[in-house]
């Protein structure tokens, strides 16, 4: 009797932790795959994250260099989605902002899902004083407009496409502490914690080892789902010319550059906003989709 | 007897909330605007100002002091209204934004009826034929209201409507000519200029308010859509729907009286957030059709590094978002027998 690798991912008694892990991944992505639009979107974040990497393999120009003689060029077949007005190919530059993007998505998630999941699991964990305080501050920056106030935190760190990351991600983190929190609350009291209690481990080691590894499902969902809001937040930054600084391709700049010449030339504004409608889409779809297959309590809520 | 108790030591629990929320507020506007920047005076009155204006500056922002005690007196001074002055008008802030919110409470309100008269209708159709095309396309265009950069869609619209079509008029609320020609009564040109019975100017500004308004109103219609689709479902799936289906209901009579009904109360609240979020969303859209609200008077604020002018923005776009959330918490408390 031969088991094939499929069979010993599903298998329903895993000899070790590891295929039982890798086992729950399969299953997982075997849901994912019946979910169309989770599709769609896994293949357009895949697309990104290949043309970020591979940049220079698939434009075709310089992002930065351009000759003048070719400014404000239409869409042709040497400049795929046209030229803007330093005579730079727009699909280089939107192949090389891809890397701005993933670049920001990525750092925005690195800082501020972290930080929300141990406030979260901190809050919920040990409850009393700490819990009021922590959820209080949180709920305050929850109850703020995102946008305004990452556009005053941008205006008091300095425009620049760090300082971005950081105001987009202190305005991120309260959702995921919220949610980590009510994770926590769930199995608090549990025996497993309890064991592990028992046994000498101290709070730092439950909260590190047992408790956010079992909050960190929920807080990667809406991570997901959040990384449109984000892309939207750093794109407007960098359109208002407070977020990456020219002469970087970063695609909400592209925009604002092109802005002056919408009326007659109009694809240098209108190719970087599909650009973004692109990305911000599949993360919303994929991020709909690992709802749906993580998360069934809440699916088809929404 | 002892629910008016209840009630009325619920009712000091929230004002407390309130409260204290608003305090966080100042709290964090505070700290941008003192503790964040590297010296707050040059922040404030920016690098060119002379040796005399900065000295005067520090003293009267009281830098000497203790932090707690510069906060206290910043939250003496918001709640007097002093906002201090803006380098850029050279006017007090509170007189700035006294004068810009109007354009953008038009705006946005305009962009919330857009969004609540397309975006409720969709979603019940969507919720009630589930699962078919009508409901995939209704959820990718709600999905698009995530993703398309309300900055971008406004420059689209301005090539189509305005450049192309010349169906609608340009960026700004009136045409040079109409400007000043109706009195100043409540700030919102609609409702001024039907005040002075003036016709051009009302079409004019209409021709002006729809395109940003109908952008702004289809990001509300896709959240506002999706939420009462889920709400419909919730209800389309209860006993009592079923049981009226089994009567031989017409299928609109359930849907619109049957399931549709317990459902006006959650949608209070969802069209409360999304009409804060609009007065949020106006920064972007402002910006790009030189409408003169609040939204362009913070980035042009931002641009010149007017930091008074930034944080007194900020803060009263912020006590409305707090202040709209928190009443439709309450209406919904009020209206909803569950909640209360």
């Amino acid at each position: 009797m031969s088991m094939t690798t499929r069979d010993w991912l599903l298998t329903e008694s895993p000899s070790s932790r590891m295929q039982a892990r890798l086992g729950r991944s399969y299953r997982v992505l075997l849901a994912l795959l019946r979910n169309p639009l989770a599709v769609i979107g896994a293949v357009i974040i895949i697309a990104l994250v290949v043309l970020a990497i591979f940049a220079p393999w698939f434009a075709t120009h310089s992002p930065y260099s351009g000759q003048l003689t070719n400014r404000l060029q239409p869409p042709s077949a040497e400049f795929w989605l046209g030229t803007d007005e330093l005579g730079r190919d727009i699909w280089s530059r939107i192949v090389y902002g891809a890397r701005i993007t993933l670049m920001i998505v990525l750092l925005v998630a690195a800082i501020a899902a972290p930080l929300g999941l141990v406030i979260g699991a901190v809050s919920g964990y040990f409850g009393g004083w700490t819990d009021r305080i922590l959820m209080g501050i949180t709920d305050v920056f929850l109850s703020m407009p995102k946008l305004i106030l990452a556009l005053a935190f941008v205006a008091a760190l300095g425009p620049g496409i760090e300082n971005a990351v950081i105001a987009i991600a202190i305005t991120s983190w309260p959702a995921y502490a919220r949610i980590a929190r009510a994770e926590t609350l769930t199995f608090r009291n549990s025996e497993f914690i309890a064991a592990i209690r028992l046994q000498g481990a101290s709070a730092m080691r439950v909260i590190l080892r047992h408790i956010l590894p079992l909050c960190s499902s929920s807080v990667i969902i809406r991570v997901t789902l959040d990384m449109a809001g984000i892309i939207l937040t750093a794109a407007g930054l960098g359109f208002l010319g407070l977020g990456a600084q020219p002469p970087l391709p970063e695609w909400g700049a592209m925009i604002s550059r092109g802005r002056a010449f919408i009326l007659d030339q109009w694809w240098v504004a209108t190719m970087p906003g599909f650009a973004i409608i692109i990305v911000s889409l599949g993360f919303c779809f994929l991020g709909d989709g690992l709802r749906d297959v993580l998360d069934p309590k809440s699916g088809g809520k929404q | 007897m002892r629910a008016g108790r209840r009630f009325a030591f619920s009712l000091g629990g929230f004002v407390i909330t309130i409260a204290l929320t608003f305090l966080g507020l100042l709290a964090i506007t505070f700290f941008i605007g003192r503790v964040i920047p590297i010296d707050p005076v040059l922040a404030v009155v920016g690098d060119r100002a002379p040796q005399a204006v900065y000295e005067r500056v520090r003293v009267e922002m009281g830098l000497d002091r203790p932090l707690i005690v510069q906060f206290l007196s910043y939250v003496g001074d918001v709640l007097t209204g002093n906002l201090g002055m803006s380098v850029t008008t050279g006017r007090p802030v509170a007189q700035d934004l006294a004068r810009v919110f109007p354009a953008t409470l038009e705006m946005a309100t305009l962009g919330i009826i857009i969004g609540v008269a397309l975006g409720v209708p969709m979603g019940v159709w969507a919720a009630a034929r589930q699962g078919t095309i009508t409901d995939q396309i209704i959820r990718v265009v709600g999905l698009l209201g995530y993703s398309v950069p309300a900055f971008w869609l406004g420059l689209i619209g301005l090539l189509l409507f305005y450049a192309r079509l010349q169906w609608v008029s340009g960026p700004g609320r009136l045409d040079i000519f109409y400007d000043g020609l109706v009195p100043t009564v409540t700030g919102l040109l609609l409702v001024d200029s039907l005040i002075a019975g003036d016709w051009t100017v009302f079409r004019n500004a209409v021709s002006h308010l729809v395109l940003p308004a109908s952008i702004l109103g289809f990001f509300s219609l896709a959240y506002i859509a999706r939420m009462t689709r889920s709400f419909m479902l919730d209800q389309l799936n209860q006993e009592y729907v079923i049981t009226a289906r089994v009567k031989g209901v017409p299928e609109r009579q359930v849907i619109w009286r049957h399931a549709f009904r317990p459902i006006r109360v959650p949608l209070i609240t969802v069209i409360g957030l999304s009409y804060a979020g609009l007065l949020e969303g106006s920064v972007m859209i402002e910006t790009v059709f030189s409408w003169p609200g609040i939204g362009n008077y913070l980035t042009s604020a931002l641009l010149n590094a007017d930091m008074n002018a930034v944080l007194g923005a900020t803060l009263v776009i912020g006590a409305v978002f707090i202040a709209i959330n928190k009443i439709s918490d309450v209406l919904y408390r009020v209206l909803d027998p569950r909640a209360r």
